[in-house]
């Protein structure tokens, strides 16, 4: 009885809806339309289906590409699940506990980060030195950009090839000069430090370039008056350098620090090629959170775990993005205004990168 | 190539002009010491490259010669050749041209149709649908490789090009790049006028959209290619050592001396892995530039 009674009012309100409509549509509606001919029945389908046919292929592939696999990471972190056996039992957050209480985690987590800061500090601070050259009127211009960016096109696995040779403990041009000035040798693939410096010192090398032009591009969006006023007024280069080039170019800065947070957190192939017989080195010295990933899900055949730890990594990266957005904004609302007149060109700055992301 | 150009940078006598009047008003005079710290960091940037060459075409007890050997030998022939009688370098120069052409002619195809759908089409869901692409561009799909290499062994694609190939096919920022540059670069009219003329929704994609989108397209091929060329960790997972990409084969190059490496041969190996970036960079270099100026940056 109370079945049919809700089943019967949804068709009601459906019966009712034509019928108090009728008098306004009769006329153009389903009638109007059988009078047209096959071309523009077509036509009117090409027009209205073309936009969804356009965008179905990206959001199809996407789905299957992008979506399900991160979303798939978490059923499989849930399980005890063998890269050749398949999916186990059901363990609900066993595998997240494991990986949280596995010192060799942490010891990646510290890792990571430590390449990281090594990594990022002084890249933003050179790549803005760069940029503040570049920024001048400059003869050659486009050979100076070129030449800073070609490490861009060296790919990790080269670059990291390279390093190692560049960094190796007994046959490297770095332990030949040490040598020449009879130092002891620096053990470059076994300490923990100087292993972080040779893997950040490649990061360096491929991005300070790129992170430079960056820069230079939020530098020249500052508006050339500015500068000559305060020329005027007597402050000297580094003056202005100080007071107007870097908060102008401070936005820019923080998207430069929040792509390396980003893909510094993800690090892999460095490390992996530093010493390549092992996975982040004998004693795990340099072994970053990715590397850890990978010897769980493919030396060691453990996807259950490694997919928990592509979770917690997942998570991570989020948090550090957040952290890096709060931090973002408590700069600019810490910030003395200086001049009124800086307002509007800090927007200027800010919407010269601001498509970017 | 020029045309490209000058549509990313506008036109050239203006610009030149313009570069005129900078340099009366506000661009610093750069000194002699500005020239000495570029020429710095130039040497910095190429020197590592440089040493390479200069080691792979040496011997390789020249690595720790103080001050660094900088002067070629005559070995680098002979070096190359064995770096091909020892890995399949020419399968995997092929396998890489094949994946990162693969992968770019899709992400750009794919980009510049949805990109248009976003920028200049009206559908129900629009900004919805938009918003969902921006959010996924946040979300780094390298953490998905579990499940997407259970899913390549499923396929029975482990060990072939299209288990690299197809998780490349798209990417969410390939779309937000080029429907940001189409908003702004197709007027409404110039639709509206097409279809007027009696042209249907595809031949305005292709005679109003595509030649519009030329440059943005340039920019996004020339970066897709570059990432997909480069890429090493999926690859790796999914690339057997019989067909590999110029990566996976230089790896397997570095770790095939066992304790004791034939340096200069690895060493030229990594110098001949370049070779091909290198000439793509001299020849589109300057829209390198420009793109990542402009914020093509990645994902």
């Amino acid at each position: 009885m109370t079945s049919t009674s809700t089943t019967s009012t949804p068709s009601n309100t459906l019966e009712n809806r034509p019928t108090t409509k009728q008098p306004a549509e009769k006329r153009p509606s389903t009638k109007g339309r059988s009078d047209l001919t096959f071309r523009q029945k077509l036509s009117h389908f090409d027009y209205k289906a073309s936009p969804f046919l356009y965008i179905a292929p990206f959001f199809i592939l996407f789905a299957l590409i992008g979506v399900f696999p991160i979303v798939y990471t978490l059923n499989v972190s849930l399980y005890d699940w063998h890269l050749l056996k398949g999916q186990g039992d059901f363990v609900g957050l066993a595998n997240y506990e494991s990986v949280l209480s596995d010192p060799f985690f942490w010891n990646a987590f510290g890792n990571t980060v430590s390449i990281f800061l090594l990594s990022a500090i002084p890249q933003l601070f050179i790549a803005t030195v760069i940029a503040a050259l570049l920024d001048q009127s400059l003869r050659a211009r486009t050979f100076w950009r070129m030449s800073i960016l070609l490490p861009y096109i060296v790919a990790p696995v080269a670059v990291a090839v390279i390093f190692a040779q560049v960094f190796n403990q007994f046959t490297g041009p770095i332990a030949g000069l040490l040598n020449l000035f009879g130092l002891e040798p620096i053990r470059w693939a076994f300490d923990v430090l100087p292993s972080h410096i040779a893997i950040a010192s490649m990061v360096n090398w491929r991005w300070t370039g790129y992170n430079a032009l960056i820069l230079l591009a939020a530098m020249q969006a500052i508006p050339r008056d500015v500068y000559e006023s305060a020329a005027l007024d007597g402050a000297n280069k580094v003056r202005r350098f100080w007071a107007i080039t870097v908060p102008m170019i401070r936005p820019t800065m923080i998207f430069v620090v929040i792509t390396s947070t980003i893909g510094g957190l993800q690090i892999f192939t460095e490390p992996k090629l530093f010493d390549g017989r092992s996975n982040g080195g004998a004693g795990r010295q340099f072994q970053t959170i990715v590397l850890y990933l990978y010897e769980l899900a493919f030396p060691r055949r453990d996807f259950g775990r490694a997919a928990a730890t592509a979770w917690i990594l997942f998570l991570i990266i989020v948090f550090a993005g957040l952290l890096n957005y709060v931090i973002a904004r408590a700069i600019r609302t810490n910030d003395v205004k200086p001049v009124r007149i800086a307002k509007p060109k800090a927007y200027l700055a800010r919407s010269n990168n601001g498509g970017r992301k | 190539m020029s045309t490209l150009t000058e549509r990313l940078t506008p036109v050239t006598p203006e610009r030149r002009e313009e570069r005129r009047v900078r340099r009366r008003t506000g661009y610093e005079q750069p000194g002699l010491l500005t020239y000495a710290l570029l020429f710095a960091f130039f040497a910095g940037a190429a020197f590592p490259l440089w040493w390479s060459f200069v080691i792979g075409s040496r011997q390789s007890s020249d690595t720790n010669l103080v001050p660094p050997a900088i002067v070629p030998g005559p070995n680098f022939l002979a070096n190359a050749v064995e770096v091909f009688a020892t890995i399949p370098f020419l399968q995997a120069l092929l396998n890489s041209l094949i994946i990162s052409t693969a992968v770019t002619v899709s992400v750009v195809f794919f980009s510049t149709l949805a990109g248009y759908s976003f920028a200049k089409l009206r559908f129900r869901g629009r900004n919805g649908l938009l918003v969902a692409v921006i959010a996924t561009m946040a979300i780094p799909t390298q953490l998905g490789i579990i499940p997407l290499f259970m899913l390549m062994a499923d396929w029975g694609w482990i060990g072939t090009l299209q288990a690299v190939i197809v998780p490349g096919m798209v990417t969410a920022f390939g779309v937000f790049f080029m429907r940001q540059y189409l908003v702004d670069v197709i007027p409404d009219e110039l639709i509206e006028a097409a279809r007027m003329d009696g042209a249907n929704m595809w031949r305005t994609f292709w005679h109003v959209a595509i030649p519009a989108a030329r440059p943005a397209m340039a920019v996004l091929a020339l970066f897709t290619f570059m990432a997909t060329w480069t890429d090493f960790l999926w690859p790796l997972l999914v690339l057997g050592p019989s067909n590999p990409s110029v990566q996976t084969a230089l790896a397997a190059l570095s770790a095939s001396g066992g304790q004791t490496p034939d340096n200069s041969l690895v060493l030229t190996g990594a110098v001949l892995s370049v070779i091909p970036l290198l000439i793509l960079f001299i020849v589109a270099g300057k829209q390198l530039i420009a793109g990542i100026m402009q914020g093509a940056v990645k994902g």
